[in-house]
């Protein structure tokens, strides 16, 4: 059972959005009152989990007043607003930044992107075929995950949900400058000699699909990973008294993956390693 | 925190030059010998994590000891900070001015930057590399600008050990550079602070009157040329009236953007939340702006006083200033002038007797031009990656150590001074209605006589590069630095007043002025500002981080193309640079496309 906690009581207060009025509780952003509203933003480092950095840009819209386009994710609503969320010049916006992402960092398995590079008529290919991209190699250094930073739009979510905002482990940062930034362990290590404990809830957070599970990125390299043919189940983990809840992702009667809901109160979508990875022994029928 | 440490081991000079920032390690905890006692006394929370903020001092003292910052040198560092090393590597990364791998001690940082390229950088580079060879234990790095444009073209060696050795040569020639970068030691002196001052000696100046004038080092000398008369007044009035003072006297901020000074010290001393902090923003790292190095090298004790009527002002015990790692000189002269105030009580917990307590802390930025952005100076001071943090919330509200902070620029503080001796009134009646009081420029390049002038506001464009000496052949002028915007020959009518150059389609910015004849090709000095903003960009938004390589990539297309054949690519950079404007998260993004597209639109490159 889902419990909300109900807190003490917010203030409403009043902006208007595209010109139609819209009443949010205090605290709320302009994200939270446009999809309130009914009103779908393009977002890549806002998580539901997670303080957005406001790092890619993709959401931003006019805010009467501001100079520069505002993060949607990360701008809180003031009374007396007025957002316009469609304006050709926050279209343009989003289309550039959709345009640079895709012509620098391979977004094949980034959800909904192909939709919104076609919405927003973005061309990547424009930029002309030596446009400079991240060009990396997957990471294979152990058994549990795969760092593929070839699809990294360094979105911080990773290092933010490895660090103060949920694990505290902080094996993670990012690294270098301007477009030769990465995420690395220190010394840009491999993952095995850093500060790492394998919870997977960077995996849990990765919005492009750079972070992977390792049965999930060889799968998809033999061409057998198949989403509609995934049933999920959402059960205890039965490892400790905590009572997380797992979320089982099974192809053909193998457990494919394993995360857990964002909404439950107990986990947040967190796990820690026995819980993400120790599940073996249900499938081991011998 | 799960701190997790590899087996590399520091050195023992990488360990001496830590512990001599940080004391000696009081336990095994923190990387000393393991002792019984260790196994009944551990260390942590808050006070092993507070001092964060001495990670960048930290790697300044391992890369000025060894030249670079190894595995087990940053390890230690950590350990004793009680720092996630993966966080320290993100941190030493960051900087252009450290390196992770093995370097020489002696390292050349070779100016390449606009006014340095102008004279002739690159055939220095290769003149310096040609006559050094490989082999030659001198590192030769192409550097942003070094702040030394009067001087152009600039190195600065730096040479690592105990303690840091470092030497300017300006203007460098091959023979200088490598003299300097072999032996820093046996360079000869620099010239003195007043050379970049045409104007030295001028009774008539309000801000650089002292410079050339006066000791630099002594107290004494300061005081005798009407040095500590402004705080003596700002105790008289308190804090309030200062704050009512430079308000009526219209001073706004003069690192670029304008911002009411009054205002903005107002909306500090008013924030119930304490401490409150000031922060002198001295990491003058805009290409052509070279003013507040001569204020600190020349009139170092002017900033002292400023800050500490500022700080008395909004009601702070505690300032910084952040200095560019670039100007050994100006930190050398400002670490004695506080310590000197600090020795004569004009600095410490009695301030000229007042019961006011007020200090100063040097930190040294290390090559990183984004530092110079109010919120990412913040980060770096504290010890995280120089990024700019999103606004709202203000400085104001929440800024160093998340409390109530005013950051001004070095020439916004000084200008304090003769606020409070002449009065906001006789203040405010120099220059404009709206651009109040002297103003300095940095005027370099094709001029006889390069420096740093002091002029009131509302002076024309022309009779600045007329007192400078402008040469024949003007082809642009490049007002504002990088972040700026070029105008023509024939806009020298342009009055240097903020709203004068924002009504012309321009910007004032910091106050460069550089001028350019016919033998620069134009297309080249735009390559180099895309190429500076793409080393600079800091890489957390994707309009600026990806937006900057693309511009540089389309510059580099029609660097020898005109017309209809650059037609493409202009209007691409156009899309870009209006993404760049409208999307990034600081100012370094915003700007990145003005000076190029002032370039497009108003000279005509390309055409």
């Amino acid at each position: 059972m889902t419990v909300t906690p109900l807190g003490i009581p917010r203030r409403l207060l009043e902006f208007t959005i595209d010109g139609e009025p819209a009443r949010v509780p205090e605290g709320s952003t302009i994200l939270d009152a446009c999809r309130a509203a009914g009103k779908d933003i393009p977002t890549l480092c806002q998580g539901d989990t997670l303080t957005p950095k406001n790092a890619c840009r993709v959401c931003v819209v006019e805010v009467e007043g501001s100079r520069t386009l505002v993060p949607a994710c990360s701008r809180k609503a003031e009374p007396g607003m007025e957002v316009r969320t469609d304006t050709e010049r926050a279209r343009h916006s989003r289309k550039i930044v959709l345009e640079l992402l895709a012509s620098s960092v391979d977004l094949s398995t980034t959800p909904q992107v192909a939709g919104w590079l076609k919405e927003y008529e973005a061309k990547p290919d424009r930029f002309g075929p030596d446009a400079a991209r991240l060009d990396e190699e997957p990471k294979v250094d152990n058994d549990l995950y795969v760092r593929d930073y070839d699809k990294c739009i360094l979105c911080y979510k990773c290092v933010d949900a490895c660090g103060d905002q949920w694990q505290n482990t902080f094996a993670i940062s990012i690294a270098g400058r301007g477009f030769g930034a990465r995420i690395a362990v220190e010394h840009d290590a491999p993952l095995t000699d850093s500060a790492c404990v394998y919870c997977g809830n960077c995996i849990e957070v990765c919005p492009t699909g750079a972070l992977s599970f390792k049965s999930e990125f060889d799968m998809r390299a033999a061409g057998t990973w198949d989403e509609s043919a995934q049933t999920e189940t959402t059960t205890v983990c039965a490892y400790c008294g905590v009572g997380c809840n797992l979320t089982l992702h099974v192809q053909d009667n193998e457990i494919v993956k394993v995360t857990s809901p964002h909404d439950n109160p107990v986990t947040h979508g967190n796990l820690c390693i026995k819980g993400r990875f120790g599940y073996q022994h249900v499938q081991n029928r011998d | 925190m799960d701190l997790h440490f590899g087996d590399s081991k520091p050195t023992d000079d990488e360990r001496a030059a830590v512990d001599a920032l940080l004391g000696p390690p009081e336990s095994s905890w923190e990387g000393a010998d393991r002792s019984d006692a260790d196994l009944r006394w551990a260390r942590g929370g808050r006070a092993a994590r507070d001092r964060r903020d001495l990670l960048l001092p930290g790697l300044h003292a391992l890369n000025d000891r060894v030249g670079w910052i190894s595995e087990g040198a940053l390890d230690y560092l950590c350990r004793r900070l009680t720092v996630p090393p993966a966080e320290a590597y993100g941190v030493a990364t960051f900087y252009a001015m450290f390196s992770v791998k093995p370097r020489p001690a002696n390292v050349l940082h070779v100016c390449t930057d606009l006014a340095c390229a102008a004279a002739g950088a690159s055939e220095l580079c290769a003149g310096i590399e040609a006559k050094l060879g490989l082999g030659s234990g001198v590192s030769v790095e192409r550097s942003p600008c070094l702040g030394l444009c009067e001087r152009a073209p600039a190195a600065l060696a730096v040479k690592a050990g105990d303690p840091v050795r470092t030497a300017v040569s300006a203007p460098a020639t091959v023979r200088d550079a490598v003299l300097a970068a072999s032996a820093p030691d046996s360079a000869p002196e620099e010239p003195p602070a007043a050379m970049a001052v045409p104007q030295a000696g001028d009774p008539s100046l309000a801000l650089l009157r002292r410079v050339g004038v006066v000791d630099p080092a002594s107290l004494d000398d300061y005081r005798a040329h009407g040095g500590y008369t402004a705080l003596r007044r700002a105790f008289e009035l308190g804090p309030a009236g200062v704050i009512r003072e430079v308000t009526d006297s219209g001073l706004v901020g003069r690192g670029g953007a304008a911002f009411p000074t009054g205002r903005k010290w107002q909306a500090t001393a008013s924030q119930p939340d304490h401490p409150h902090y000031l922060v002198c923003n001295a990491d003058e790292s805009e290409p052509g702006t070279f003013k507040d190095r001569v204020i600190m090298e020349g009139d170092p004790y002017a900033l002292v006083e400023a800050m500490t009527i500022a700080a008395y002002a909004i009601g702070a015990h505690t300032g910084y200033i952040y200095l560019r790692g670039e100007y050994p000189r100006a930190i050398h002269r400002m670490q004695y002038a506080v310590d000197q105030a600090r020795a004569r009580g004009l600095l410490g917990d009695d301030v000229l007797g007042q019961g006011y307590a007020f200090d100063i802390e040097i930190r040294r930025g290390a090559g990183a031009y984004i530092c110079g952005e109010e919120t990412a100076l913040f980060n770096s001071i504290e010890g995280y990656r120089g990024e700019p943090r999103s606004k709202p919330p203000f400085p104001v509200e929440k800024g160093l150590f998340g409390k109530p902070t005013v950051e001004n620029n070095v020439e916004t503080l000084v200008n304090v001074l003769p606020i409070l001796t002449m009065g906001a009134p006789a203040y405010a009646a120099i220059g404009t209605g709206r651009s109040t009081g002297p103003k300095l420029f940095c005027v370099s390049g094709s001029v006889e006589r390069p420096g740093t002038y002091e002029l009131p506001f509302g002076a024309t464009l022309g009779e600045l590069l007329e007192l400078a000496g402008v040469r024949d052949g003007l082809r642009a002028v490049l007002l504002g630095g990088a972040a700026g915007g070029f105008v023509r020959p024939d806009e020298t009518h342009i009055p240097l007043t903020f709203e004068g150059t924002r009504e012309a389609g321009t910007t004032l910015g910091s106050g460069v002025v550089m001028a350019f004849d016919d033998t620069v090709p134009l297309p080249r000095l735009l390559l180099r500002i895309a190429k500076f903003f793409r080393d600079e960009s800091c890489g957390q938004c994707v309009p600026c981080r990806v937006g900057t390589v693309r511009q540089e990539e389309a510059l580099h297309r029609i660097a020898e193309r005109t017309g209809a054949a650059a037609a493409d690519d202009i209007a691409l950079l156009r899309e870009v640079g209006r993404a760049m404007r409208d999307a990034s998260i600081c100012g370094l993004g915003q700007t990145a496309w003005n000076a190029v597209e002032s370039a497009i639109d108003r000279l005509g490159a390309y055409e």
